[in-house]
Protein backbone atom coordinates (compact mmCIF):
# COMPACT_ATOMS: atom_id res chain seq x y z
CA UNK A 1 0.00 0.00 0.00
CA UNK A 2 1.64 3.20 -1.07
CA UNK A 3 0.37 6.19 1.91
CA UNK A 4 1.19 9.93 1.64
CA UNK A 5 0.87 12.04 4.50
CA UNK A 6 0.56 15.57 4.46
CA UNK A 7 3.08 15.93 1.72
CA UNK A 8 4.86 19.37 0.97
CA UNK A 9 6.87 20.26 -2.38
CA UNK A 10 8.89 22.74 -2.64
CA UNK A 11 10.68 23.93 -6.32
CA UNK A 12 13.51 26.15 -6.70
CA UNK A 13 13.02 26.63 -2.90
CA UNK A 14 10.38 29.08 -3.19
CA UNK A 15 7.35 27.73 -4.88
CA UNK A 16 4.70 25.70 -2.51
CA UNK A 17 3.51 23.08 -4.92
CA UNK A 18 2.03 20.62 -2.63
CA UNK A 19 0.65 22.03 0.05
CA UNK A 20 -0.15 18.64 2.88
CA UNK A 21 -1.48 16.53 0.45
CA UNK A 22 -2.53 13.03 1.90
CA UNK A 23 -3.87 10.27 -0.09
CA UNK A 24 -3.03 6.47 -0.53
CA UNK A 25 -3.58 3.55 -2.90
CA UNK A 26 -4.79 0.27 -1.46
CA UNK A 27 -2.82 -2.85 -2.83
CA UNK A 28 -5.05 -4.09 -6.07
CA UNK A 29 -7.32 -0.93 -6.17
CA UNK A 30 -7.61 1.57 -8.97
CA UNK A 31 -7.28 5.28 -7.15
CA UNK A 32 -8.21 7.80 -9.75
CA UNK A 33 -6.30 11.33 -9.16
CA UNK A 34 -8.31 14.09 -10.35
CA UNK A 35 -7.54 17.72 -10.79
CA UNK A 36 -7.03 20.81 -13.43
CA UNK A 37 -4.15 22.07 -14.86
CA UNK A 38 -1.49 22.88 -12.19
CA UNK A 39 -3.05 21.37 -9.12
CA UNK A 40 -0.42 19.35 -8.51
CA UNK A 41 -1.48 16.24 -9.98
CA UNK A 42 2.09 15.57 -11.88
CA UNK A 43 4.04 16.66 -9.34
CA UNK A 44 2.64 13.89 -6.76
CA UNK A 45 4.00 11.68 -9.24
CA UNK A 46 6.87 12.31 -9.31
CA UNK A 47 7.06 12.88 -5.38
CA UNK A 48 6.80 9.19 -5.02
CA UNK A 49 8.86 8.42 -7.94
CA UNK A 50 11.63 10.23 -6.88
CA UNK A 51 11.83 12.59 -9.84
CA UNK A 52 11.33 15.62 -7.47
CA UNK A 53 15.80 16.45 -8.02
CA UNK A 54 15.05 16.62 -11.62
CA UNK A 55 13.12 19.73 -11.49
CA UNK A 56 14.85 21.26 -8.63
CA UNK A 57 11.86 20.04 -6.35
CA UNK A 58 11.87 19.28 -2.65
CA UNK A 59 9.98 17.35 -0.59
CA UNK A 60 9.84 19.63 2.64
CA UNK A 61 7.83 17.77 4.99
CA UNK A 62 5.26 14.91 5.51
CA UNK A 63 5.96 11.29 4.18
CA UNK A 64 5.60 8.56 1.36
CA UNK A 65 5.46 5.66 2.56
CA UNK A 66 5.46 2.63 0.34
CA UNK A 67 4.82 -0.66 2.09
CA UNK A 68 5.39 0.38 5.45
CA UNK A 69 9.07 1.76 4.03
CA UNK A 70 9.89 5.84 3.79
CA UNK A 71 10.74 6.33 -0.20
CA UNK A 72 10.71 10.14 -0.06
CA UNK A 73 14.48 10.23 -0.32
CA UNK A 74 15.85 7.44 -2.40
CA UNK A 75 17.02 7.43 -6.05
CA UNK A 76 14.60 6.93 -8.81
CA UNK A 77 16.46 3.27 -9.44
CA UNK A 78 15.55 1.98 -5.85
CA UNK A 79 11.93 3.21 -6.13
CA UNK A 80 11.54 1.18 -9.22
CA UNK A 81 13.25 -1.69 -7.64
CA UNK A 82 10.89 -1.32 -4.78
CA UNK A 83 8.06 -2.02 -7.26
CA UNK A 84 6.55 1.64 -8.21
CA UNK A 85 6.71 1.91 -11.68
CA UNK A 86 5.18 5.46 -13.80
CA UNK A 87 4.06 6.29 -17.13
CA UNK A 88 4.76 9.61 -17.27
CA UNK A 89 2.93 12.76 -18.70
CA UNK A 90 3.45 13.01 -22.48
CA UNK A 91 4.48 9.38 -23.42
CA UNK A 92 8.24 10.50 -23.22
CA UNK A 93 9.05 6.96 -24.97
CA UNK A 94 12.74 6.39 -26.36
CA UNK A 95 12.21 8.10 -29.86
CA UNK A 96 15.77 7.02 -31.29
CA UNK A 97 15.51 3.17 -30.27
CA UNK A 98 13.35 0.77 -31.50
CA UNK A 99 9.78 -1.13 -29.58
CA UNK A 100 12.07 -4.21 -28.74
CA UNK A 101 14.87 -1.29 -27.00
CA UNK A 102 12.26 0.61 -24.80
CA UNK A 103 10.78 -2.55 -23.70
CA UNK A 104 14.24 -3.55 -22.66
CA UNK A 105 15.08 -0.49 -20.49
CA UNK A 106 11.73 -0.59 -19.00
CA UNK A 107 13.30 -4.12 -18.09
CA UNK A 108 16.45 -2.35 -16.88
CA UNK A 109 15.96 -3.05 -13.14
CA UNK A 110 14.08 -6.57 -13.49
CA UNK A 111 16.21 -8.87 -16.09
CA UNK A 112 15.49 -12.33 -14.06
CA UNK A 113 11.98 -12.31 -15.21
CA UNK A 114 12.55 -10.16 -19.23
CA UNK A 115 11.06 -12.96 -21.09
CA UNK A 116 7.92 -13.30 -19.77
CA UNK A 117 7.21 -9.90 -18.95
CA UNK A 118 7.73 -8.93 -22.35
CA UNK A 119 5.38 -11.88 -23.19
CA UNK A 120 2.48 -10.45 -21.07
CA UNK A 121 3.45 -7.39 -22.38
CA UNK A 122 2.99 -8.57 -26.09
CA UNK A 123 -0.49 -9.93 -25.49
CA UNK A 124 -1.79 -6.71 -23.70
CA UNK A 125 -0.25 -5.03 -27.15
CA UNK A 126 -0.57 -7.02 -29.95
CA UNK A 127 -0.09 -3.62 -31.97
CA UNK A 128 3.26 -3.36 -30.96
CA UNK A 129 4.26 -7.07 -31.11
CA UNK A 130 3.56 -5.94 -35.02
CA UNK A 131 5.87 -3.21 -34.96
CA UNK A 132 8.69 -4.50 -32.59
CA UNK A 133 11.65 -3.94 -34.60
CA UNK A 134 10.50 -0.16 -35.53
CA UNK A 135 11.41 2.94 -34.24
CA UNK A 136 9.62 4.11 -31.93
CA UNK A 137 9.18 7.84 -32.61
CA UNK A 138 7.31 6.30 -35.86
CA UNK A 139 4.36 4.93 -33.87
CA UNK A 140 0.80 6.56 -34.19
CA UNK A 141 -0.02 8.40 -30.50
CA UNK A 142 -2.28 5.33 -29.01
CA UNK A 143 0.66 3.56 -30.21
CA UNK A 144 3.23 5.11 -28.47
CA UNK A 145 0.73 5.40 -25.41
CA UNK A 146 1.02 1.64 -25.49
CA UNK A 147 4.48 1.16 -25.73
CA UNK A 148 5.19 3.67 -22.89
CA UNK A 149 2.58 1.88 -20.63
CA UNK A 150 4.39 -1.86 -21.80
CA UNK A 151 7.31 -0.22 -21.19
CA UNK A 152 6.47 0.59 -17.50
CA UNK A 153 5.02 -2.78 -17.25
CA UNK A 154 8.49 -4.65 -18.09
CA UNK A 155 9.41 -3.68 -14.22
CA UNK A 156 6.62 -5.82 -13.34
CA UNK A 157 5.66 -3.12 -10.72
CA UNK A 158 3.19 -3.53 -7.63
CA UNK A 159 2.10 -0.33 -7.99
CA UNK A 160 1.38 1.56 -10.96
CA UNK A 161 1.26 4.85 -11.64
CA UNK A 162 -0.35 6.80 -14.98
CA UNK A 163 -0.13 10.34 -15.62
CA UNK A 164 -2.92 11.39 -17.95
CA UNK A 165 -2.96 8.44 -20.06
CA UNK A 166 -5.64 9.95 -22.39
CA UNK A 167 -3.85 13.28 -23.10
CA UNK A 168 -3.83 14.11 -27.16
CA UNK A 169 -6.03 10.47 -27.87
CA UNK A 170 -9.05 9.69 -29.71
CA UNK A 171 -12.07 8.98 -27.55
CA UNK A 172 -12.15 5.35 -29.23
CA UNK A 173 -8.44 5.38 -28.29
CA UNK A 174 -9.15 6.43 -24.67
CA UNK A 175 -11.28 3.18 -24.51
CA UNK A 176 -8.88 1.14 -25.26
CA UNK A 177 -6.65 2.45 -22.67
CA UNK A 178 -9.21 2.01 -20.36
CA UNK A 179 -10.03 -1.10 -21.07
CA UNK A 180 -5.89 -2.14 -20.69
CA UNK A 181 -5.70 -0.37 -17.41
CA UNK A 182 -8.64 -2.84 -16.10
CA UNK A 183 -6.77 -5.55 -17.58
CA UNK A 184 -3.56 -4.77 -15.49
CA UNK A 185 -5.71 -4.09 -12.47
CA UNK A 186 -7.14 -7.64 -12.65
CA UNK A 187 -3.71 -9.06 -12.53
CA UNK A 188 -2.77 -7.82 -9.25
CA UNK A 189 -1.54 -4.25 -9.84
CA UNK A 190 -2.66 -1.49 -8.05
CA UNK A 191 -2.72 1.72 -10.12
CA UNK A 192 -2.80 5.37 -9.00
CA UNK A 193 -4.48 7.05 -12.66
CA UNK A 194 -3.70 10.51 -13.02
CA UNK A 195 -6.21 12.64 -14.90
CA UNK A 196 -8.44 15.22 -16.11
CA UNK A 197 -10.59 12.99 -17.76
CA UNK A 198 -12.27 12.39 -15.05
CA UNK A 199 -15.33 10.38 -16.34
CA UNK A 200 -13.00 7.74 -17.85
CA UNK A 201 -11.07 7.76 -14.70
CA UNK A 202 -13.77 7.31 -12.25
CA UNK A 203 -15.72 4.68 -14.39
CA UNK A 204 -13.06 2.45 -13.88
CA UNK A 205 -11.36 3.43 -10.50
CA UNK A 206 -12.28 2.24 -6.84
CA UNK A 207 -11.77 5.18 -5.29
CA UNK A 208 -11.26 9.10 -5.83
CA UNK A 209 -9.43 12.23 -4.98
CA UNK A 210 -9.84 15.77 -6.11
CA UNK A 211 -7.19 17.78 -6.15
CA UNK A 212 -6.99 21.77 -5.96
CA UNK A 213 -4.14 23.97 -5.99
CA UNK A 214 -1.92 21.07 -4.15
CA UNK A 215 -4.33 19.95 -1.99
CA UNK A 216 -6.85 17.15 -1.87
CA UNK A 217 -10.20 18.78 -1.66
CA UNK A 218 -12.66 16.00 -2.14
CA UNK A 219 -12.26 12.33 -1.51
CA UNK A 220 -14.53 9.23 -2.33
CA UNK A 221 -15.58 5.98 -3.29
CA UNK A 222 -15.34 6.44 -7.55
CA UNK A 223 -19.36 6.16 -7.59
CA UNK A 224 -20.33 8.92 -4.79
CA UNK A 225 -17.84 11.33 -6.85
CA UNK A 226 -19.58 10.56 -10.17
CA UNK A 227 -22.38 11.37 -8.60
CA UNK A 228 -21.53 14.25 -7.06
CA UNK A 229 -23.24 17.82 -8.39
CA UNK A 230 -19.71 19.77 -7.87
CA UNK A 231 -17.55 17.18 -9.67
CA UNK A 232 -20.25 17.05 -12.29
CA UNK A 233 -20.27 20.62 -12.62
CA UNK A 234 -16.24 20.86 -13.05
CA UNK A 235 -14.89 18.07 -14.68
CA UNK A 236 -17.80 16.20 -16.39
CA UNK A 237 -20.18 20.02 -17.33
CA UNK A 238 -23.01 18.72 -16.95
CA UNK A 239 -25.52 20.92 -15.53
CA UNK A 240 -29.74 21.90 -16.34
CA UNK A 241 -30.24 21.99 -19.53
CA UNK A 242 -30.64 25.66 -20.62
CA UNK A 243 -29.26 27.22 -17.24
CA UNK A 244 -26.59 29.17 -17.61
CA UNK A 245 -23.72 29.15 -15.02
CA UNK A 246 -21.28 31.45 -13.58
CA UNK A 247 -18.05 31.21 -12.18
CA UNK A 248 -19.30 33.49 -9.46
CA UNK A 249 -22.28 30.39 -8.32
CA UNK A 250 -19.79 27.94 -8.07
CA UNK A 251 -19.00 27.06 -4.66
CA UNK A 252 -15.14 26.97 -3.47
CA UNK A 253 -14.37 23.47 -2.03
CA UNK A 254 -13.46 23.67 1.63
CA UNK A 255 -11.71 20.55 3.22
CA UNK A 256 -12.98 20.07 6.13
CA UNK A 257 -11.02 17.21 7.36
CA UNK A 258 -7.66 18.05 8.90
CA UNK A 259 -5.24 16.07 9.90
CA UNK A 260 -2.78 15.65 12.96
CA UNK A 261 -5.51 17.46 14.82
CA UNK B 1 60.54 -2.24 -73.20
CA UNK B 2 57.79 -4.49 -72.17
CA UNK B 3 59.47 -5.27 -68.45
CA UNK B 4 60.34 -1.60 -67.80
CA UNK B 5 56.96 -0.58 -68.54
CA UNK B 6 55.95 -3.42 -65.53
CA UNK B 7 58.71 -1.97 -63.09
CA UNK B 8 56.53 0.81 -63.26
CA UNK B 9 53.22 -0.03 -62.92
CA UNK B 10 54.09 -2.14 -59.75
CA UNK B 11 56.17 1.01 -58.53
CA UNK B 12 52.78 2.97 -59.21
CA UNK B 13 50.80 0.09 -57.37
CA UNK B 14 53.32 -0.11 -54.69
CA UNK B 15 53.22 3.78 -54.24
CA UNK B 16 49.82 3.03 -54.10
CA UNK B 17 49.80 0.21 -51.24
CA UNK B 18 51.91 1.85 -49.43
CA UNK B 19 49.25 5.25 -49.05
CA UNK B 20 46.49 3.15 -48.71
CA UNK B 21 47.98 0.98 -45.65
CA UNK B 22 49.46 4.20 -44.28
CA UNK B 23 45.35 5.65 -44.80
CA UNK B 24 44.02 2.67 -42.71
CA UNK B 25 46.68 2.93 -39.88
CA UNK B 26 46.16 6.19 -39.58
CA UNK B 27 42.61 5.91 -39.74
CA UNK B 28 42.76 3.22 -37.10
CA UNK B 29 43.95 5.85 -34.11
CA UNK B 30 41.33 8.24 -36.15
CA UNK B 31 38.70 5.65 -35.56
CA UNK B 32 40.03 4.22 -32.16
CA UNK B 33 39.80 8.03 -30.11
CA UNK B 34 36.24 9.31 -32.55
CA UNK B 35 35.05 5.98 -30.86
CA UNK B 36 35.95 7.41 -27.26
CA UNK B 37 33.83 10.49 -28.52
CA UNK B 38 31.16 9.02 -29.36
CA UNK B 39 30.45 6.88 -26.74
CA UNK B 40 30.49 9.85 -24.35
CA UNK B 41 28.65 11.96 -26.73
CA UNK B 42 25.96 9.01 -27.31
CA UNK B 43 25.28 9.42 -23.27
CA UNK B 44 25.41 12.29 -22.23
CA UNK B 45 25.18 14.53 -25.42
CA UNK B 46 28.13 16.13 -24.30
CA UNK B 47 31.54 16.97 -26.66
CA UNK B 48 34.18 15.56 -24.75
CA UNK B 49 36.83 18.05 -25.83
CA UNK B 50 39.03 16.33 -22.84
CA UNK B 51 39.64 13.20 -24.91
CA UNK B 52 43.02 14.47 -26.52
CA UNK B 53 44.63 15.19 -23.21
CA UNK B 54 43.03 12.00 -21.03
CA UNK B 55 44.31 10.22 -24.29
CA UNK B 56 47.51 11.26 -23.54
CA UNK B 57 47.37 10.61 -20.30
CA UNK B 58 46.52 7.45 -20.95
CA UNK B 59 49.76 6.69 -23.21
CA UNK B 60 51.61 8.53 -20.57
CA UNK B 61 50.06 5.61 -18.26
CA UNK B 62 51.53 2.83 -20.83
CA UNK B 63 54.99 4.40 -21.02
CA UNK B 64 55.33 4.40 -17.12
CA UNK B 65 54.12 0.91 -16.73
CA UNK B 66 56.35 0.01 -19.62
CA UNK B 67 59.16 1.47 -19.69
CA UNK B 68 59.90 3.46 -15.96
CA UNK B 69 58.53 -0.13 -15.18
CA UNK B 70 56.05 1.79 -12.43
CA UNK B 71 53.12 1.93 -12.07
CA UNK B 72 50.60 4.96 -12.60
CA UNK B 73 49.90 7.93 -9.82
CA UNK B 74 51.45 5.07 -7.21
CA UNK B 75 54.69 4.41 -5.71
CA UNK B 76 54.88 1.16 -6.23
CA UNK B 77 56.93 -1.43 -8.93
CA UNK B 78 55.33 -2.72 -11.79
CA UNK B 79 56.25 -6.67 -11.13
CA UNK B 80 55.10 -7.35 -14.83
CA UNK B 81 57.78 -4.81 -16.54
CA UNK B 82 60.25 -6.33 -18.42
CA UNK B 83 63.93 -6.17 -17.27
CA UNK B 84 65.54 -2.95 -18.02
CA UNK B 85 67.02 -2.24 -21.59
CA UNK B 86 64.84 -5.62 -22.73
CA UNK B 87 62.00 -5.49 -24.76
CA UNK B 88 58.84 -6.90 -24.04
CA UNK B 89 56.82 -10.02 -25.49
CA UNK B 90 54.59 -9.12 -27.83
CA UNK B 91 51.62 -10.89 -25.54
CA UNK B 92 53.47 -9.27 -22.21
CA UNK B 93 53.12 -5.70 -24.21
CA UNK B 94 49.27 -6.59 -24.95
CA UNK B 95 48.85 -7.14 -21.26
CA UNK B 96 50.51 -3.94 -20.05
CA UNK B 97 48.56 -2.09 -22.74
CA UNK B 98 45.10 -3.56 -20.60
CA UNK B 99 46.44 -2.73 -17.60
CA UNK B 100 47.18 1.11 -19.20
CA UNK B 101 43.95 1.19 -20.95
CA UNK B 102 42.16 0.08 -16.79
CA UNK B 103 44.15 2.63 -15.65
CA UNK B 104 42.82 5.26 -18.15
CA UNK B 105 39.47 4.04 -17.59
CA UNK B 106 39.87 4.67 -13.52
CA UNK B 107 41.20 8.58 -14.74
CA UNK B 108 38.09 8.98 -16.86
CA UNK B 109 35.56 7.70 -13.97
CA UNK B 110 37.56 10.36 -11.56
CA UNK B 111 37.72 13.26 -13.92
CA UNK B 112 33.61 12.27 -14.17
CA UNK B 113 32.72 12.36 -10.57
CA UNK B 114 34.55 15.07 -9.91
CA UNK B 115 34.02 17.56 -12.98
CA UNK B 116 30.89 15.92 -14.63
CA UNK B 117 28.86 14.25 -12.35
CA UNK B 118 27.57 17.75 -10.61
CA UNK B 119 26.65 19.20 -14.08
CA UNK B 120 24.09 16.29 -14.53
CA UNK B 121 20.91 18.07 -15.68
CA UNK B 122 22.77 21.60 -16.07
CA UNK B 123 22.82 23.01 -19.97
CA UNK B 124 24.82 20.62 -22.05
CA UNK B 125 26.75 24.32 -23.70
CA UNK B 126 27.72 24.55 -19.75
CA UNK B 127 28.59 20.57 -19.67
CA UNK B 128 30.96 21.13 -22.72
CA UNK B 129 32.85 23.66 -21.19
CA UNK B 130 33.40 21.81 -18.07
CA UNK B 131 35.19 19.54 -20.03
CA UNK B 132 37.02 22.62 -22.63
CA UNK B 133 38.32 23.40 -18.39
CA UNK B 134 39.12 19.46 -17.76
CA UNK B 135 41.48 19.54 -21.00
CA UNK B 136 43.12 22.43 -19.99
CA UNK B 137 44.06 21.18 -16.71
CA UNK B 138 45.20 17.80 -17.56
CA UNK B 139 47.27 19.44 -20.56
CA UNK B 140 50.01 20.72 -18.43
CA UNK B 141 50.59 17.77 -16.57
CA UNK B 142 51.37 15.68 -20.05
CA UNK B 143 53.40 18.30 -21.07
CA UNK B 144 55.33 18.66 -18.35
CA UNK B 145 56.08 15.03 -17.74
CA UNK B 146 57.02 14.63 -21.87
CA UNK B 147 59.26 18.40 -21.51
CA UNK B 148 62.36 17.47 -21.68
CA UNK B 149 62.66 14.20 -23.40
CA UNK B 150 59.84 12.12 -24.89
CA UNK B 151 58.59 9.03 -23.42
CA UNK B 152 58.83 5.30 -24.96
CA UNK B 153 56.11 2.98 -25.10
CA UNK B 154 58.45 0.26 -25.75
CA UNK B 155 56.71 -1.50 -28.49
CA UNK B 156 57.99 -4.84 -29.39
CA UNK B 157 57.90 -4.60 -33.07
CA UNK B 158 59.78 -1.34 -32.86
CA UNK B 159 60.01 0.29 -36.39
CA UNK B 160 60.17 -3.00 -38.30
CA UNK B 161 58.28 -4.09 -41.16
CA UNK B 162 57.06 -6.59 -44.11
CA UNK B 163 57.22 -5.95 -47.68
CA UNK B 164 54.67 -6.74 -49.65
CA UNK B 165 55.02 -6.69 -53.40
CA UNK B 166 56.92 -3.93 -53.21
CA UNK B 167 55.63 -1.69 -50.77
CA UNK B 168 56.75 -1.80 -47.77
CA UNK B 169 54.34 -1.94 -44.66
CA UNK B 170 55.38 -1.20 -40.62
CA UNK B 171 54.22 -3.72 -38.66
CA UNK B 172 52.70 -1.27 -36.80
CA UNK B 173 50.47 -0.19 -39.35
CA UNK B 174 48.90 -3.50 -39.20
CA UNK B 175 48.46 -3.95 -35.46
CA UNK B 176 47.29 -0.47 -35.75
CA UNK B 177 44.25 -1.70 -37.69
CA UNK B 178 43.87 -4.86 -35.60
CA UNK B 179 43.66 -2.67 -32.37
CA UNK B 180 40.89 -0.51 -34.11
CA UNK B 181 39.27 -3.68 -35.36
CA UNK B 182 38.91 -5.41 -31.55
CA UNK B 183 37.94 -1.37 -30.37
CA UNK B 184 35.21 -1.27 -33.22
CA UNK B 185 34.15 -4.60 -32.30
CA UNK B 186 34.00 -4.33 -28.51
CA UNK B 187 31.89 -1.02 -28.81
CA UNK B 188 29.35 -2.33 -31.46
CA UNK B 189 28.80 -5.54 -29.16
CA UNK B 190 28.69 -3.00 -26.19
CA UNK B 191 25.87 -0.96 -27.47
CA UNK B 192 23.46 -3.92 -28.13
CA UNK B 193 24.12 -4.89 -24.57
CA UNK B 194 21.65 -3.47 -21.92
CA UNK B 195 23.56 -1.22 -21.14
CA UNK B 196 24.52 0.35 -23.95
CA UNK B 197 20.75 0.55 -25.25
CA UNK B 198 20.14 1.94 -21.57
CA UNK B 199 22.89 4.41 -22.23
CA UNK B 200 21.04 5.71 -25.71
CA UNK B 201 17.89 5.91 -23.50
CA UNK B 202 19.38 8.55 -21.35
CA UNK B 203 20.98 10.16 -23.89
CA UNK B 204 17.78 10.83 -25.47
CA UNK B 205 15.89 11.42 -22.51
CA UNK B 206 17.44 11.32 -19.21
CA UNK B 207 14.25 12.25 -16.68
CA UNK B 208 12.25 8.91 -18.66
CA UNK B 209 15.43 6.92 -18.04
CA UNK B 210 15.73 8.06 -14.36
CA UNK B 211 11.64 6.40 -14.81
CA UNK B 212 12.87 3.69 -16.00
CA UNK B 213 15.13 2.84 -13.06
CA UNK B 214 18.02 3.52 -15.12
CA UNK B 215 20.76 4.80 -12.57
CA UNK B 216 21.96 7.71 -14.74
CA UNK B 217 25.00 8.96 -12.95
CA UNK B 218 25.94 4.85 -13.21
CA UNK B 219 26.05 4.93 -17.15
CA UNK B 220 27.36 8.71 -17.30
CA UNK B 221 30.24 7.21 -15.35
CA UNK B 222 30.72 3.77 -17.25
CA UNK B 223 30.76 6.40 -20.90
CA UNK B 224 33.50 8.27 -19.31
CA UNK B 225 35.63 5.28 -18.02
CA UNK B 226 34.90 3.60 -21.34
CA UNK B 227 35.61 6.62 -23.38
CA UNK B 228 38.98 7.62 -21.78
CA UNK B 229 39.93 3.96 -22.37
CA UNK B 230 39.08 4.16 -26.09
CA UNK B 231 40.85 7.50 -26.46
CA UNK B 232 43.72 6.01 -24.55
CA UNK B 233 44.03 3.39 -27.03
CA UNK B 234 44.08 5.64 -29.83
CA UNK B 235 46.87 7.16 -28.19
CA UNK B 236 49.20 4.27 -27.89
CA UNK B 237 48.66 3.15 -31.08
CA UNK B 238 49.65 6.15 -32.55
CA UNK B 239 52.62 6.32 -30.18
CA UNK B 240 54.14 3.17 -32.19
CA UNK B 241 56.96 3.23 -34.48
CA UNK B 242 56.17 4.94 -37.86
CA UNK B 243 53.83 7.31 -36.87
CA UNK B 244 55.60 10.67 -36.62
CA UNK B 245 56.39 10.62 -33.19
CA UNK B 246 58.03 7.71 -33.34
CA UNK B 247 57.85 5.10 -30.56
CA UNK B 248 57.87 8.01 -28.57
CA UNK B 249 54.86 10.07 -26.21
CA UNK B 250 56.41 13.22 -27.12
CA UNK B 251 54.65 17.13 -26.62
CA UNK B 252 53.60 16.85 -30.78
CA UNK B 253 51.20 14.36 -30.09
CA UNK B 254 48.61 16.06 -27.78
CA UNK B 255 47.44 18.59 -30.78
CA UNK B 256 47.09 15.93 -33.09
CA UNK B 257 44.63 13.73 -30.66
CA UNK B 258 42.59 16.44 -29.26
CA UNK B 259 41.93 18.40 -32.76
CA UNK B 260 42.30 16.23 -35.59
CA UNK B 261 39.64 14.07 -34.11
CA UNK B 262 37.14 16.50 -34.41
CA UNK B 263 36.37 16.57 -38.47
CA UNK B 264 36.11 12.29 -38.23
CA UNK B 265 33.51 12.69 -35.77
CA UNK B 266 31.80 15.31 -37.63
CA UNK B 267 31.57 14.32 -40.62
CA UNK B 268 30.71 10.58 -39.45
CA UNK B 269 27.88 12.05 -37.03
CA UNK B 270 28.35 12.78 -33.87
CA UNK B 271 26.26 9.84 -32.61
CA UNK B 272 27.24 6.94 -34.70
CA UNK B 273 29.65 3.97 -34.26
CA UNK B 274 29.85 3.39 -37.79
CA UNK B 275 30.48 6.84 -38.81
CA UNK B 276 33.04 7.24 -36.26
CA UNK B 277 34.50 4.09 -38.48
CA UNK B 278 33.67 5.44 -42.02
CA UNK B 279 34.59 8.84 -40.90
CA UNK B 280 38.12 8.02 -39.12
CA UNK B 281 38.74 5.88 -42.45
CA UNK B 282 38.02 8.72 -44.83
CA UNK B 283 39.65 11.56 -43.14
CA UNK B 284 42.40 9.83 -42.75
CA UNK B 285 42.53 8.72 -46.86
CA UNK B 286 41.88 12.47 -47.86
CA UNK B 287 44.89 13.37 -45.50
CA UNK B 288 47.10 10.70 -46.60
CA UNK B 289 46.91 10.66 -50.05
CA UNK B 290 46.64 14.34 -50.34
CA UNK B 291 50.00 14.20 -48.91
CA UNK B 292 50.98 11.57 -50.91
CA UNK B 293 49.87 12.27 -54.51
CA UNK B 294 49.83 16.04 -54.58
CA UNK B 295 53.32 16.51 -53.30
CA UNK B 296 54.55 17.92 -56.61
CA UNK B 297 52.36 20.79 -55.91
CA UNK B 298 54.41 21.23 -52.49
CA UNK B 299 55.59 24.74 -53.90
CA UNK B 300 52.25 26.50 -54.51
CA UNK B 301 50.21 24.85 -51.50
CA UNK B 302 52.74 24.81 -48.93
CA UNK B 303 54.10 22.39 -46.58
CA UNK B 304 52.00 20.33 -44.25
CA UNK B 305 48.75 21.17 -46.50
CA UNK B 306 48.05 17.55 -45.98
CA UNK B 307 46.85 18.56 -42.29
CA UNK B 308 44.56 20.89 -43.51
CA UNK B 309 42.62 18.72 -45.67
CA UNK B 310 40.93 17.45 -43.11
CA UNK B 311 39.00 20.77 -41.59
CA UNK B 312 38.56 21.30 -45.63
CA UNK B 313 36.24 18.45 -45.47
CA UNK B 314 35.10 18.68 -42.04
CA UNK B 315 33.87 22.66 -43.04
CA UNK B 316 32.10 20.90 -46.58
CA UNK B 317 30.05 18.25 -44.14
CA UNK B 318 28.88 21.05 -42.18
CA UNK B 319 27.13 23.24 -44.34
CA UNK B 320 25.74 20.12 -46.76
CA UNK B 321 25.03 17.55 -44.01
CA UNK B 322 25.16 18.71 -40.44
CA UNK B 323 24.66 15.97 -38.49
CA UNK B 324 27.01 13.76 -40.30
CA UNK B 325 26.97 11.25 -42.64
CA UNK B 326 25.60 8.41 -40.17
CA UNK B 327 24.50 11.10 -37.54
CA UNK B 328 20.78 10.85 -36.16
CA UNK B 329 18.62 13.41 -37.95
CA UNK B 330 16.07 14.31 -35.34
CA UNK B 331 13.08 11.93 -35.06
CA UNK B 332 9.87 13.65 -35.81
CA UNK B 333 6.42 12.51 -36.80
CA UNK B 334 5.12 14.58 -39.16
Amino acid sequence: MLEIANLEVVYNEVILVLRGLSLEVPDGKIVALLGSNGAGKTTTARAITGLLDVHEGKATKGSVTWKGEEISERIPAHIVQAGIAQVMEGRRIFAELTVDENLSCGAFTNRSNMSANYDRVMELFPRLKERNKQVAGYLSGGEQQMLAIGRALMAEPELLILDEPSLGLAPMLIEQIRNIIVDINKQGVSVLLIEQNAMMALSIADFGYVMESGKVVMDGPAQKLLNDEDVQEFYLGLHAEGERKSFRDVKHYKRRKRWLS
Amino acid sequence: MMTALQLAQTGAGATFLQTLVKALALGSVYVLIALGFVIVFKATQVLNFAAGAIAMAGAMFMSILISDGGIPLLPFDNPLAPAEGEAASIPMWGVHVLIALVFAALFGLVLERVAIRPMVGQPLFAMAVVTLGIEVAVRPFNLDATALESRNLGVPWKAETWELAGAIVPKSYVAAVVLAAIGSTAVLLFFRSRLGVAMRAVAFDQEAAMAQGINVGRVFAIAWGLGAALAALGAITYGMAPFPPGGNVSQEIHPILAFRVLPVIVLGGLDSIAGAIVGGVMIASAEIFAGQYLSQYNDTLGSGYSTIVPYLVMLVVLVVRPFGIFGTPEIRRV
